[in-house]
């Protein structure tokens, strides 16, 4: 089993109704969301959709409510079949699959995180972290260790014998996690994972997430409505709308390259210092400042190096990487990053006017 | 000339209705009828003769038209079809309800001829195992010991049998039924009417086209009716507990990679499972019900007794047998809903 692979999503759409192929001419030909259900009582789900996930990374795919990104993440399992378009799982196009093989890539290529947990209530802890290893027909003995083991490294050591619904939410979703790692799978699909969890559990899961997979190096699909989780977590960011992607990317570029005001909008409210980081806004071609006041790592954060200087706008610091010079990182230039972008300025503006009017 | 005969006449099917015939006896008004002296013709517009206007119903229109048949002849041609396909009904049903006669007859042989105080350790030992509870264990000893002091344990015993018999057979046929069901919409479209029906039959017709199939003297006779009558709870809990799995469990197993099957066995029946008790419990309540209603068609247990109160008028026998009913159906369903709070509970507490 590989433990890395690459799902590609080409040209998918998804159309809810009772004739599709028929209003996927009309979507083809331009029609829109709005249009399509109100002439043709048909719901536009996913517009042509082009992602690639590459092995060993998080795809983050972010939207609003009804922007279809859950029913994206169910499409690379097929949990939701297609109206049209191709998904690759390490460069096979699993549509083509039959019933035997499907069942075979969830089994052993994909596990899945879910919002709600969706824990067997009737099972421990410990049956619910190796149901995967049971369903594929493994014995109890062979995935007993490993799911002991997992449940302790999310932290859920010792409470193995206890019934999902005696744990607090964010327990579930570690029993959650951990279901998802004693499968062993490469891709893991997790679907608004944290969502229903408060802020400070959220952030500890995200932590542990990222820790988890600096160690397996999974490949792994999270879908999220929350911009702050994305940024965290993102080393690919798709942003859906209304079904269609709007813009993807990596996430420094996306913040500090937005391409439509749907993204401006989103981004106007978010703590950039935070996000930002170092390696986005530092100089690689430039010659060495005159005065150097120490280093930094090129994937601090803006917030740390403020940290770091004090506030001082004068100061410049020379940026490393895995202990190699990669460039140099003028303050000035750090504070002119903290500004959001010109199109972003111009609607604030717009608001600020209005509001003095 | 009758009411509708204009339209016989209008259409020209005078001669299709031929002459009035006479196949069964008259009825009381036309025996009246021809008492009485022909009505004089009366002129002008004759409201006494709207007021009486029939409906044209069969009757009135075989009044005006022979050939159309009278509604006795309607339900005399049901019984004669009944009658008629009796026999290839009859070649069929026997060998496959024999073993149910069997049943029956084996539970009431053991349950009347096992010593009283080793159905009494077998049973109590079953209330424990079920309910785990020592106040159910006395309640159930409590009433036993009354129906064996007051001499109605051996009706008491007969009733049990037949509804242990009933009741293990309806949940053997109902679950896998209520499975079917709610995995196709189309087959509980189609189940739903046949248990709504099943149900609110009233439970003396099931006895009738019984009677006529099988001997009084046959076990299966009343067991069918009960069966038919009691399996409708389970049937309806198993389709409605499935239904009603949570969603998402039931994507995750789908995620994970289940079959059908595996699905079946590991997440619904386990999740449904409080549901269908609460059939098994509402299974048993019927057959119990049912169970009186069969000694009409010769039926062991309290209800002989019940039906003897009723027909010799002995109005203490009736009494003392329904309370024996009653002890009985409180006990049934004690046993039941405790084995049913444990199975609600199996997930509530850790097992040490």
């Amino acid at each position: 089993m590989s433990q890395s692979a690459s799902i590609s999503i080409r040209n998918l759409y998804k159309i809810f109704g009772s004739q599709p192929m028929r209003a996927l001419e009309h979507v083809r030909a331009g029609m829109g969301k709005t249009e399509l259900m109100n002439n043709h009582r048909h719901v536009l789900g996913l517009r042509d959709i082009n992602v690639e996930m590459q092995a060993g990374e998080i795809t983050v795919i972010m939207g609003l409510s009804g922007s279809g990104k859950s029913t994206l993440i169910r499409h690379v399992n097929r949990l939701i079949e297609p109206t049209a378009g191709e998904i690759l799982v390490n460069g096979e196009n699993i549509l083509k699959f039959g019933e035997t093989r499907l069942r075979e890539l969830r089994r052993k290529q994909m596990s899945m995180v879910f919002q709600h947990f969706a824990l067997l209530p009737h099972k421990t802890v410990l049956d619910n972290a190796g149901m995967a290893r049971a369903v594929r027909g493994e014995d109890r003995r062979g995935y007993e260790q490993d799911a002991r083991d997992w449940l302790a490294r999310v932290g859920l050591g010792g409470q193995e014998a206890q019934y999902p619904h005696q744990l607090s939410g964010g327990m579930q979703q570690r029993v959650g996690i951990a279901r998802a790692l004693t499968s062993n799978a490469p891709i893991m699909l997790m679907d608004e994972a944290f969502s229903a969890l408060d802020p400070l559990i959220r952030t500890d899961m995200q932590d542990l997430l990222l820790e988890l997979q600096d160690e397996l190096q999974k490949t792994i699909v999270f879908i999220s409505h929350d911009l702050d989780e994305a940024l965290k977590l993102a080393d690919h960011l798709v942003i859906l709308k209304d079904g269609v992607v709007v813009q993807q990317g990596e996430p420094q570029d996306i913040l500090l390259k937005p391409n439509d005001p749907y993204i401006v909008d989103f981004i106007s409210d978010i703590n950039r210092a935070r996000v930002l980081r170092v390696r986005s806004v530092m100089d690689v071609d430039t010659p060495r400042p005159p005065e150097i006041s120490g280093k930094v790592e090129a994937d601090a954060t803006l917030e740390s190096v403020i940290a770091l200087s004090k506030g001082d706008t004068s100061l410049s610091y020379v940026v490393h990487r895995d202990g190699a010079q990669v460039g140099y990182l003028d303050m000035q230039k750090l504070v002119r990053a903290l500004v959001p972008t010109q199109a972003a300025l111009n609607g604030m503006r717009k608001t600020a006017r209005a509001d003095s009017d | 000339m009758t009411t509708y005969s204009f339209i016989f006449d209008g259409l020209g099917l005078r001669d299709w209705c031929g002459e009035p015939q006479r196949s069964g006896p008259m009825t009381m008004a036309e025996l009246l009828a021809r008492g009485s002296a022909p009505a004089e013709p009366k002129t002008g517009f004759d409201w006494s003769a709207l007021w009486s206007l029939p409906f044209p119903s069969l009757d009135e229109l075989h009044k005006a038209c022979a050939a159309i048949p009278r509604s006795r002849d309607l339900t005399k041609s049901l019984e004669t079809g009944f009658l008629n396909i009796r026999e290839s009904l009859k070649y069929v049903l026997d060998p496959l309800t024999q073993p149910l006669s069997w049943a029956l007859e084996t539970a009431l042989y053991v349950g009347v001829n096992t010593p009283w105080w080793l159905m009494l350790i077998v049973l109590l030992t079953v209330v424990w195992v079920a309910g785990r509870s020592i106040a159910l264990v006395a309640l159930v000893a409590g009433v036993m010991g009354f129906l064996l002091f007051v001499d109605h344990y051996i009706f008491a015993m007969q009733t049990l049998a037949i509804i242990f018999v009933c009741a293990f057979l309806c949940v053997v046929m109902g679950v896998p039924v209520g499975i079917a069901m709610s995995r196709s919409d189309r087959l509980q479209r189609l189940m739903i009417p046949v248990l709504d029906m099943l149900q609110t039959l009233p439970t003396f017709v099931y006895l009738i086209p019984l009677i006529f199939l099988f001997s009084v003297t046959e076990p299966k006779l009343y067991g069918i009716a009960i069966i038919l009558y009691a399996i409708v709870p389970v049937i309806r809990l198993t389709d409605l507990g499935i239904r009603l799995v949570d969603k998402d469990v039931i994507e995750a197993a789908e995620a994970f990679g289940m079959t059908r099957h595996q699905k079946l066995i590991r997440v619904q029946i386990p999740l449904a499972l409080p549901n269908i008790m609460a059939g098994v419990n509402q299974t048993i309540m019927m057959s119990l019900a049912m169970v009186v209603i069969a000694s009409l068609v010769s039926a062991l247990g309290l209800g002989v007794l019940v039906l003897r109160g009723i027909r010799n008028l002995e109005l203490g026998v009736g009494l003392m047998a329904g309370l024996g009913i009653v002890l009985l159906a409180v006990i049934l369903d004690r046993v039941t809903k405790a084995a049913l709070a444990r199975v609600n509970a199996a997930a509530s507490v850790p097992r040490h």
